[in-house]
């Protein structure tokens, strides 16, 4: 609130690089989507790639639809496979973008400016193609609604003791918030576009979505609480949520799954993979919008590959203590489980899972290697992979429950392989959408974010502006 | 509607651009100190300042976002509670029908819900969006308000306004532009 301003200190690697302005962060990041500058030539192919994948997703839909869900490998005891398996692993993905909008902005961290209009943006899409799973799995997706409470001619409700209905609560109510958090932050980057649309057709188009927005003095006031307001709401939010998906596990009987550590090890993980997919979206981007890697410079890539590193070391202990635990906990059924886990017929997908998520991130301890582009993606993708195999170790627990009446053995289908890549169409189709069409960068925050002899606002906290 | 009826086409205010915020700030205090209250900035990106300059300290969404929590947690809770109870009680484990901790986490998601939908449509509907007519976006410069210039309207509501007399203390603000708005 003081009008007077501290001498400016000198930046030392700085969030921002290149020679900016107020104008300058329009276009670089307004350019690609309003037609005066072209998307790059691999837009085109990461699109066509996601469409052809996305084309086998509804290929794997209809023959679903068609035949039921006895075309998926799932069978007694391993009746949950890879439709869990999955839509863990995406909503787990989509945690990173609200922790990176809701939290990091809580915590006065001003390297999440740049990245957490395209976490959030795929924190949606995961959402999006993590509910897909447990949709398709219902066998009658058209009767979806039933999950919800509502006056019926049966007379039935939902059982509101089971963590399985807390989980549509939960994924609801993440999946609206996170719109609506999205949304309200693009509105004043929807006005920059409308009013800069070369074209009238966009000029209606993101006038209507922009609902007039003009940069009100006091409309900038509320918004920026009800923002504020939303990352307050958005953190208990996106560790509830992960919560409620462990509960779906810890609540059952099953050895291993019967844990207290399960909800803070699934966040745990949740933010790892996420984390994990942010970067393995913003090294392309870089690379491929010069303009824009001004703005996700080294330095976010530095800082998202730390906070990958320290989720996935407190993953790593989460391993640590399920072993350490089955043994101190003397009980028959869970040590003989970890056994099978370990050594078991499925003990390949445990050890891949260990290379994967604590053996190859060992190299992030390197700055050197945090800097190398190529090492991190590859670093990234390894644990993308390896957050899948930990939930495929989950669940392929139930192949070795207490009696050996209760063994048996899970393997995917042809079918469930095609759904699980047609997710994945899904969500870089979806992506690509995204950068054609919309802001991939907050400009207003970033404008914010730009020192006052550049026309911005020093990144002011937006605790001072939204009392 | 201006009570200056007499002085020609209606207008909405007069519009001074700056290409600083500091300088929209400054000017939005004069205006404040000159003793006109019925005034608006415009500005790309949220300016704490210029808000205080009007008088507009705190905004309403706070007791807005309270209130939609409280009542989506409380219909939450309460849903749960007859519905479980009441009206299709199903006997699990032996567990007792109002066993109100297992209905915690369903309450807090519908206070998130709520809370967070209120926030959303109570920011749309105080500001009085959706408006895509409004007359400052007559003045053709007021384009680069959503991308590098910076806004004062003294709006002729103020019962200080005088067309000719605003005019001239807004030109005398070191603003890069001062036009009128019309209605």
């Amino acid at each position: 609130m003081s009008t007077t301003h501290a001498p400016s200190l000198t930046i030392i690697d700085p969030l921002i690089e290149g020679k900016q302005n107020l104008t300058e962060v329009g276009s670089a990041i307004g350019d690609y989507i309003l037609d005066q500058k072209k998307q790059p030539v691999q837009w085109w192919f990461f699109f066509a790639v996601g469409f052809v994948m996305l084309t086998v997703l509804l290929y794997a839909f209809s023959y679903l639809f068609y035949w039921g869900v006895g075309v998926w490998g799932l069978n007694v005891p391993v009746a949950w496979g890879f439709a869990i398996i999955n839509f863990v692993w995406w909503i787990g993905i989509g945690h990173a973008g609200t922790l990176i909008s809701a939290i990091l902005l809580l915590l006065h961290q001003k390297w999440r400016t740049s990245i957490n209009r395209f976490a959030e943006t795929m924190t949606i899409f995961a959402v999006m193609c993590a509910g897909l799973f447990p949709l398709i799995h219902m066998g009658r997706p058209w009767f979806f609604y039933w999950l919800y409470p509502f006056p019926n001619v049966m007379g039935v409700w939902p059982q509101f003791r089971s963590p399985l209905v807390w989980d549509v609560f939960a994924v609801t109510t993440y999946f609206t918030v996170s719109l609506v958090f999205w949304f309200i932050g693009i509105i004043p980057d929807l006005a920059y576009l409308r009013d800069h649309a070369p074209t009238k057709l966009q000029r209606v188009i993101y006038g209507i979505f922009a609902i007039g927005w003009r940069g009100s003095a006091i409309h900038w006031r509320r918004h920026e609480k009800v923002y504020l307001m939303l990352a307050g709401l958005g953190t208990p939010l996106v560790f509830s949520v992960h919560t409620v998906v462990s509960f779906d596990f810890a609540v059952a009987l099953v050895p291993l799954w019967h844990a207290t550590i399960f909800p803070p090890f699934f966040v745990a993980g949740a933010i790892f993979s996420g984390f994990a997919m942010v970067i393995v979206l913003a090294i392309p981007l870089r690379r491929y919008y010069p303009r824009v890697a001004n703005y996700i410079t080294r330095k976010h890539l530095d800082y998202s590959a730390q906070v990958m590193f320290g989720t996935g070391m407190l993953v790593c202990f989460g391993y640590a203590c399920e072993v350490w635990m089955a043994w101190y906990s003397h009980s028959m059924y869970e040590r003989q489980t970890t056994w099978q886990r370990l050594f078991g017929p499925y003990g390949w997908s445990y050890w891949c899972l260990i290379t994967c998520n604590f053996v190859i991130p060992q190299i992030l301890w390197s700055r050197k290697m945090r800097h190398n582009d190529a090492v991190l993606m590859i670093t990234s993708i390894f644990v993308l992979i390896g957050m899948w195999f930990e939930r495929y170790v989950i669940v392929i627990t139930l192949s070795r429950e207490y009696l050996p009446s209760m063994w048996g053995r899970y393997s995917p289908t042809i079918w469930d392989w095609a759904t699980m890549i047609g997710s994945l169409g899904l969500f870089l189709t979806l992506f690509m959408l995204f950068l054609r069409f919309l802001p991939m960068i907050s400009m207003t925050e970033v404008r914010e974010l730009l020192p006052k002899e550049q026309g911005g606002a020093d990144g002011h906290s937006i605790l001072e502006n939204a009392p | 509607m201006s009570n200056h009826a007499n002085t020609g086409p209606a207008v909405h205010g007069i519009m001074a651009e700056f290409d600083h915020a500091d300088k929209m700030v400054a000017a939005a205090w004069k205006a404040n100190e000159a003793g006109y209250t019925r005034m608006d900035c415009y500005s790309p990106y949220p300016v704490g300042e210029a808000a205080d300059a009007m008088g507009f300290k705190k905004s309403e969404m706070g007791p807005v976002m309270f209130i939609g929590g409280l009542v989506g947690a409380t219909a939450g809770f309460l849903m749960q509670y007859f519905l479980g109870g009441v009206q299709y009680p199903v006997n699990i484990g032996g567990k007792p029908y109002m066993s109100w901790p297992m209905f915690i986490p369903i309450t807090f998601e519908m206070m998130v819900l709520t809370a967070a939908l209120s926030g959303v449509f109570g920011l749309i509907a105080v500001c009085g969006l959706p408006q895509l007519y409004h007359p400052t976006f007559n003045v053709p410069q007021f384009a680069r308000a959503s991308g590098d210039r910076f806004f004062l309207v003294i709006e002729a509501v103020d019962s200080k306004f005088d067309l000719t007399e605003t005019r001239r203390f807004m030109d005398g603000l070191n603003a890069d532009s001062v036009a009128e708005v019309p209605e």
